[in-house]
């Protein structure tokens, strides 16, 4: 059973990833306790940077639409705000219409309508240019500064609005907010931290919470997860009466894709955890005091950006002569030279590259791979990505007949060196992006940092 | 002779974002994590030398008392999902820590 919302607690469900499925009951349940706030993130950079890039949403319609129809019903339901945030996946603007559109279509299904507040955060290359001249962009874990070329060679930038950007919106009491890139924690935190409650807790809350049963155990996801802020603590409870929170479940949420686990730095500061307390109050249940927020001397908000690197052919093939297999370096090398030469004045060298995943040597670890002994038989994946389509094809079907009929030492099976799965062996893969931003840019309005925009 | 594995409960590699892979050892009890700790076999210069990495390409090797843990991270040599990266999550990173010696 869940508790009951008492009075001066702020009780938020969230769900960790929109369209990727959750336990219904655990969002009713929820809802009949008494909540304040639904909140689901949609988004990550950990599909890679294709999302981003292409504007195309990384969850499906149909998975999207199962979510986002039941928490629609539960906002009816109960009355307070939904909020999503990072719409689509990387946030961009083609996200947020995407997941607008999904919206409008199920509101128009179930005959109501709803107050909704769009937050954009796509960013004009002009504004982050200028940002740039004015020498408010940092470096950060790329380790290099932003030159003017990399905003301009972006296909997209968003940046991963903090709390502040939700309150123009959430100030109006709207039903429903559709975010771009948010600070997954702002989904949560924006509203609780608007309501007057302790920086430091509702952050820490938001963090955990963020993923929704991730921070429970069974560790298995696809369910949803309750914070209950109060004054001076918070609560981490399942709402799902198999699951449970523990100490170590809890504490351990804050060490995930993050670096340091005792500082969480988001935009305006940092949570500090140095003197946080996770204590179990029962079987399923953590209680948390003690976190706190240091603010930082500038506002900043971090910005991804992400180019078009060229476009994929792939071939896949498999080898099991074990001499083929001990000559591969070599034989890669030779493949290599040999389409070097042979398209000498028809394809510029620099407008392509040619990578060898070789699974079964190093192909999951390259050279962080310790194990120096290949498996009996290898997989060889020759990724290359051109300046244009046709160059990508051509130089694959190169590969392709090279690494078949390459010589090396010992070659006794002169007929062909590959085993390939497929006809045709070659396929092509489309546009390739690369994250070619991600810095942090100090903004002035973090308030005003959004774009609010009203459904009608 | 023991090795991770049959000391922690978890042992894990994912993005901290595009330009970094984080690793987590979560310790059965505190019992473990002391002698991890206090046996000095996992340090920052053996995981170095397991990953094939410099020291300044290895971030925050840190030990966590409050979780039972041992947290590190890893410059990646080019970013996540981008052209010649093999593991555009990092989750599959963790595996050479499953059989480094922890204890004597």
């Amino acid at each position: 059973m869940i508790e009951r919302k008492q009075d001066g607690e702020f009780v938020v469900i969230s769900n960790g990833m929109l369209g990727y499925g959750f336990r219904e009951q655990s969002l009713w349940d929820a809802v009949e306790a008494g909540v304040d706030l639904i909140a689901a993130d949609a988004g990550s950079s950990d599909p890679g940077p294709y999302y981003l890039g292409s504007g195309k949403p990384f969850v499906g319609e149909a998975m999207t639409r199962r979510d986002l129809s039941l928490l629609v019903r539960a906002q009816v339901q109960a009355g307070v705000p939904l909020v999503i945030g990072s719409a689509g996946g990387a946030g961009g603007d083609a996200q947020v219409d995407g997941l607008v559109r999904i919206l409008t279509d199920i509101l128009a299904d179930l005959g109501i309508t709803r107050k909704i507040a769009v937050v954009r955060t796509e960013l004009d290359k002009q504004v982050v240019q200028a940002a740039l001249v004015n020498q408010r962009i940092q470096t950060f874990e790329t380790g290099a500064p932003l030159a003017p070329a990399d905003i301009d060679a972006a296909s997209h930038i968003v940046a991963q609005m903090g709390c502040e950007a939700y309150w123009p919106a959430l100030r109006e009491a709207p039903d429903i907010i559709i975010g771009g890139r948010a600070w997954d924690v702002a989904n949560i935190a924006a509203l609780p931290l608007l309501k007057g409650y302790d920086r430091g807790l509702t952050l820490h809350m938001g963090k955990i919470v963020e993923c929704g049963s991730l921070a429970s155990r069974p560790t298995a996801g696809g369910d949803l997860i309750i914070g209950r802020l109060r004054e001076d603590h918070f609560i981490v409870e399942p709402p799902n009466p198999e699951r449970y929170c523990t100490v170590q479940s809890v504490a351990a949420h804050t060490f995930y894709e993050k670096t340091d686990p005792l500082m969480l730095a988001g935009p305006g500061g940092t949570v500090d955890l140095t003197h946080t307390r996770f204590e179990q109050i029962d079987p399923r249940r953590v209680k948390v005091t003690g976190s706190a927020f240091r603010k930082a001397d500038r506002y900043t908000v971090k910005l991804e950006g992400a180019r078009l690197a060229g476009y994929r052919a792939l071939t896949i093939g498999g080898a099991r002569d074990p001499n083929f297999i001990a000559h591969l370096d070599r034989i890669q090398a030779d493949i290599v030279a040999k389409i070097r030469e042979t398209q000498a004045g028809v394809v510029d060298p620099d407008s392509y590259s040619i990578t060898f995943h070789r699974y079964g040597v190093d192909g999951v670890m390259g050279k962080w791979e310790p194990v120096k002994q290949p498996a009996h038989e290898v997989g060889l994946l020759i990724d290359v990505i051109g300046e244009t389509p046709q160059i990508a094809e051509a130089v694959c079907g190169l590969a392709r007949a090279s690494v078949l009929h390459v010589g090396f030492p010992g070659r006794v099976a002169t007929a062909g060196n590959i085993a390939f799965p497929f006809s045709p062996a070659e396929i092509e893969a489309g546009p390739v992006y690369e994250f070619n931003i991600y810095h942090l840019m100090e903004i002035d309005d973090p308030e005003g940092f959004g774009r609010t925009e009203w459904l009608q | 002779m023991k090795v991770l594995s049959e000391i922690a409960e978890v042992i894990r590699s994912k993005n901290a974002g595009p330009f970094v892979v984080t690793f987590d050892v979560f310790f059965t009890d505190k019992a473990a994590f002391e002698a991890v700790r206090a046996a000095g076999l996992v340090t920052r210069q053996a995981v170095c030398e397991r990953y094939n990495v410099g020291d300044n390409e290895l971030l925050g090797f840190e030990f966590y008392p409050f979780a039972n843990a041992l947290k590190f991270s890893i410059k990646r040599e080019v970013s996540a999902g981008g052209p010649r990266d093999a593991d555009a999550y990092g989750a599959q990173q963790h595996a050479p820590l499953l059989d480094m010696p922890a204890l004597p």
